[in-house]
């Protein structure tokens, strides 16, 4: 199971709960099972069905383009992070 | 609009006629006109020195001379600096040291540098960094662009004994 | 120097023939000579000169614009303003470093309804000559209701702040605030219990710092040509960062599909980040396609400072705890960024990188992107780190210094390391950060003593992520050996050699036989900005699969000659074998047509970044008291490249980063008067470095290959200008004993802060 880190901001609506086991093997299956466990995350980590603007998802330390497409290991970190570009 | 003038000049050793406005810049001609465009405009009020030229062997501003000003004088441009077959030694060490990365200052730094050379040709770390600060390069932090000068310097005199 | 660390510098480390070696750069003789056509350079046929007219107020109603008198003007051929672009309300398009708002950067190109700031562009004519065009745009009438205007983030983030949109509200984790705000999103990040660690502290220090304005200072102005052509296709010639990503801008903006418009990449006098965003192509588009004649718009350079992205001014206070053996265990950041006039500043990266450099236990981190009357805001090198190393390593300082510890060793107990948890969440890889604050504690700068009155050693630890995303390339071998490359990125530093040397390093081939050309948007596979640190990892990375893939192909080639199974068939050294034969690149380079026609390689990346690239810089200084002044002596920059694939380059690149953040630190700023206005737009009144301003910048390049690259690249562009700042106040306090805390550290504010002190004379 992958290990999914709420990020700060939505602790409040995870009962302060920081970080969850999820069965998925992609970002759209994590979303969709930490969506299902609060609902109150529904909009908050993707908006028409993409990733919500100004995030990206980190999996084991690498940034993935693929949004909700990206797949997570079974041993997989999880982390929704601000977007970064570069100058 | 004003009739144009009709100028001569000497650019890069080659007499060349021209026609220009009053209000036109020497360097608006060297590029519009004579589309000789390694001067570049960085700033076109004399603080970047990207447009440096030499105006009978002295270093300018070419954006703050008015091109009717440069009549019957010699002109040299970063095109004038290699002969047909070989780099000047500046523009060798520029390349050899990495003294450029985006470029776009280098044609003023190179020309600046020759006026240096040109009379002085044994120049201290200081006396480079004072004759260039009218140059401002925004990538390379002048330290490779120093030492190229410094190996070009080295590499004339040489030549020269 | 090069400093391989020492676990990586085992018997293992590989041997490279071509990496590591310093070439000429392919297009240096172009650069040297005065050929190279940057985009101001062009020159087409019929073409036509432009002028975009610009906002005398920081924040005005357009009540109308009467274009009638420039139209009457002999020579004038075209008009346009806003008016003429299309309705993109609630459009976003995704651009590879992020979602944008199509209506904020459609109105950020030609305003809409009002300007925001100085500078903003409004209007724009076409004329026959570029002086014809200037005095036409003088004779555009627009009448403005001016509006009250804020210019420093923590004034617009008031709730009295006069607003700047209506549509922009405070977002945080994907919800939106009931009220309209200048705050247009909250940050929040937090791990472990940041009141148990701050309870665990022996020593807590907190403080606030303040940072200017400053810009990217590239030399060449923004300029481009574009053409409408009449059968519909617009080609647009440009010095931009990215050409794609102007493409895909200007098609988002226009309604036009990316198939309809052709950007060719000119070579590129500088960008630092702000050649990202585009600010004259549509509207030079919108010029041509009304006149039917190439339209070339270029910028001056009060344009550039007035209209273009700066950086963001900022507040930043760090409060860190440690103990009393110098172990930090808790710290708390509260940052606010301006994002200038529209939303989307580098408010995320700032929160992501203020605590990147230390482990810390306990830690809690909020950030605010807020809009007010600057220009919109431009990545500048690492965007947004060095605002918040500022105070990060202000405040590590204090701390090593209250704690009585050597400030290099405080750092080093608490350096982030493999497996070290980021305060954002994600843990640290292999990283190079301990290797490098060891070189700098090993360095003969560091080891000589420093003496003299009014002198002082600082230092500083930064570190900006480096990013991975898209390239393209290819590649034809040609009969003499040599190989042509085709790729996307356009070359700002001589990333063409540092491509080139990895495809020549792959292919066991000089770094001269590989003549590396950048391509315009038809020409080449897709290929995100030249950015983020990126181009030496990633295109480089496509350069060395193409190198695979020719390998590859011409295997099976010799296996043709041999009359054996490709399989059997190895490459070792630019030479393949098998059995008892061999044959060089080059020799069966001549055969290709003799077995099977030519042979291309091509591949297509996007590896995911970071890869994490850490530096760290010492500075000795000497202090005026009776000015103010702040005289560099020495300045030493440490440095992970991970592999420095052209060593003089990484050089360059760590000597260029830190004399910006030299700038920034001692000299640059936007001047604002109350009314918003820049009152120094002009390069003689901001003040950037020149070459009498700095000494030798010595660097030490350390190599801790990174594990997700062939050849352990990291990227180094941006991380040397992130030390800069808080190195020189550190340097500053032990040369006068006087702490400054907002950018610039000018002569006039380090004057006043001596003398607030009784120290100045």
């Amino acid at each position: 199971m992958a290990t999914v880190y709420i990020p700060a901001a939505l602790r409040e609506l995870t009962e302060g709960v920081e970080c969850v086991k999820v069965e998925a093997s992609t970002v759209r299956q994590v979303i969709a099972a930490l969506e299902a466990r609060w609902p109150a995350l529904q909009g908050r980590l993707r908006q028409q069905d993409e990733l919500a603007a100004g995030l990206a998802v980190s999996i084991d330390g690498a940034i993935s383009s693929r949004g909700l497409l990206a797949r997570v290991g079974p041993e997989s970190e999880v982390h929704f992070i601000p977007a970064i570009g570069g100058g | 609009m004003a009739k144009k003038h009709h100028l001569s000049a000497v650019v890069n050793g080659e007499p060349v006629e021209f026609l220009c406005e009053a209000r036109q810049s020497l360097l608006e001609v060297l590029r519009d006109v004579l589309h000789l465009t390694g001067a570049k405009e960085g700033c076109n009020n004399g603080n970047c020195g990207a447009c440096t030229v030499l105006l009978d062997g002295l270093p300018v501003n070419s954006c703050l001379v008015l091109a009717v000003e440069a009549d019957g004088c010699r002109i040299t441009t970063v095109e004038g600096l290699a002969d047909a077959t070989h780099l000047h030694p500046l523009q060798q060490c520029f390349l050899e040291d990495a003294a450029l990365q985006c470029g776009v200052c280098t044609p003023g730094f190179l020309v600046a540098a020759k006026a240096l050379l040109d009379k002085n040709p044994n120049p201290s770390e200081q006396e480079i960094r004072f004759e260039l600060a009218n140059n401002l390069c925004r990538c390379t932090g002048y330290d490779k662009i120093v030492r190229a000068v410094q190996h070009a310097a080295a590499r004339l005199r040489e030549a020269r004994t | 120097m090069t400093a391989s660390a020492k676990p990586a510098a085992s018997s293992s480390a590989p041997q490279y023939k071509v990496l590591g070696t310093r070439p000429i750069r392919h297009d240096g003789t172009d650069k040297v000579t005065g050929r190279a056509i940057y985009a101001a350079d062009l020159h087409l046929p019929g073409m036509a000169y432009g002028r975009v007219i610009r906002s005398p107020h920081a924040h005005a109603r357009i009540r109308s614009i009467d274009f009638s008198a420039a139209l009457a003007l002999p020579g004038v051929l075209a008009v346009t303003s806003a008016a003429d672009m299309p309705d993109l309300k609630n459009k976003f398009a995704d651009l590879g470093e992020g979602r944008v708002n199509l209506a904020h950067l459609g109105a950020n190109c030609l305003a809409q309804g009002k300007v925001l700031y100085r500078g903003h562009a409004v209007a724009a004519v076409a004329a026959v000559s570029p002086h014809v065009a200037e005095e036409a745009a003088k004779l555009v009438r627009i009448e403005y209701e001016p509006l009250p205007a804020v210019t420093w983030v923590l004034d617009a983030m008031k709730p009295n702040a006069p607003l700047l949109h209506d549509d922009v509200f405070t977002e945080s984790m994907g919800q939106l605030s009931d009220k309209p705000s200048n705050v247009s999103r909250h940050i929040h990040f937090e791990q472990g219990d940041v009141q148990r660690g701050f309870a665990q502290a022996d020593v807590v220090i907190e403080r606030e710092y303040r940072t200017a304005s400053v810009h990217q200072g590239y030399i060449e102005p923004h300029a481009c040509t574009a053409l409408w052509n009449q059968d519909g296709h617009v080609t647009i010639w440009t010095a931009t960062q990215g050409s794609f990503s102007c493409r895909q801008q200007v098609a988002e903006l226009l309604e036009l599909p990316v198939s309809r418009v052709t950007v060719v990449p000119c070579e590129i006098g500088g960008g630092f980040g702000g050649k990202i965003p585009i600010y004259l192509e549509p509207v030079a588009v919108l010029l041509s396609r009304k006149c039917g004649r190439p339209v070339k718009l270029t910028m001056t350079r009060s344009d550039v400072f007035e209209g273009t992205g700066p950086t963001p001014g900022s507040f930043v206070r760090v409060k860190l705890g440690a103990t009393r053996d110098g172990k930090l265990v808790a710290g708390e950041a509260w940052l606010a960024y301006d994002a200038g006039a529209f939303p989307g500043g580098m408010i995320g990266p700032g929160c992501m990188c203020v605590f990147s450099c230390y482990e810390i236990p306990h830690a809690r981190v909020d950030g605010y992107d807020v809009c007010l009357n600057k220009p919109k805001t431009a990545a500048y090198r690492a965007p947004g780190a060095t605002q918040a190393a500022f105070a990060c390593e202000s405040v590590i300082d204090e701390l090593a210094e209250r704690l009585n510890i050597d400030p290099i060793e405080f750092r080093l107990k608490n350096a982030a390391k493999e497996g070290t948890r980021r305060v954002d969440g994600p843990v640290y890889p292999r990283i190079g950060l301990v290797e490098v604050l060891e070189a700098a504690r090993a360095s003969e700068h560091w080891n000589t003593p420093l003496a003299g009155p009014w002198r002082g050693r600082g230092v500083a630890a930064g570190y900006w992520f480096n990013i991975g995303l898209k390239s393209s390339a290819s590649a034809s071998v040609n009969a003499d050996g040599t190989v042509t490359l085709v790729e996307g990125s356009t070359d700002i530093g001589g990333t063409r050699t540092s491509v080139a040397m990895q495809l020549a390093e792959t292919l066991g081939i000089a770094a001269e036989d590989v003549r590396p050309q950048v391509a315009d948007t038809d020409s080449v596979g897709y290929t995100d900005v030249t950015g983020g640190s990126r181009v030496t990892f990633a295109t480089g990375l496509a350069a060395y699969q193409v190198g695979l893939d020719i390998r590859r192909q011409m295997a099976e080639r010799a296996a043709l000659l041999w009359e054996c199974d490709p399989a059997l068939v190895r490459f070792e050294d630019g030479v393949f074998r098998t059995d008892g034969r061999s044959i060089t690149f080059k020799e069966l380079a001549a055969k290709l047509h003799a077995t099977g026609g030519p042979v291309v390689g091509r591949a297509a990346v996007d590896p995911e970044g970071p890869t994490h690239g850490f530096g760290a810089h010492i500075v000795d200084v000497e202090v005026d008291p009776d000015t103010g002044k702040v005289t560099i002596l020495r300045y030493t920059a440490v440095q992970d490249a991970g592999k420095a694939v052209h060593p003089s380059y990484v050089e360059g690149q760590m000597q260029g980063g830190t004399v910006q953040g030299i700038g920034w630190a001692l000299n640059e700023e936007y001047w604002f008067d109350d009314r918003g206005q820049m009152r120094n737009a002009s390069f003689l009144d901001y003040r950037m470095p020149t070459a009498l301003d700095v000494p030798m910048i010595e660097t030490i390049i350390v190599e801790v290959p990174n594990p997700d690259h062939p050849y352990g690249v990291r990227g180094v562009g941006e991380t040397p200008i992130v030390p800069p700042p808080a190195a020189l106040a550190n340097a500053i306090y032990r040369a006068t004993g006087v702490r400054l805390r907002e950018l610039p550290m000018s002569p006039p504010r380090v004057w006043a802060a001596l003398a607030a002190a009784g120290k100045s004379s």
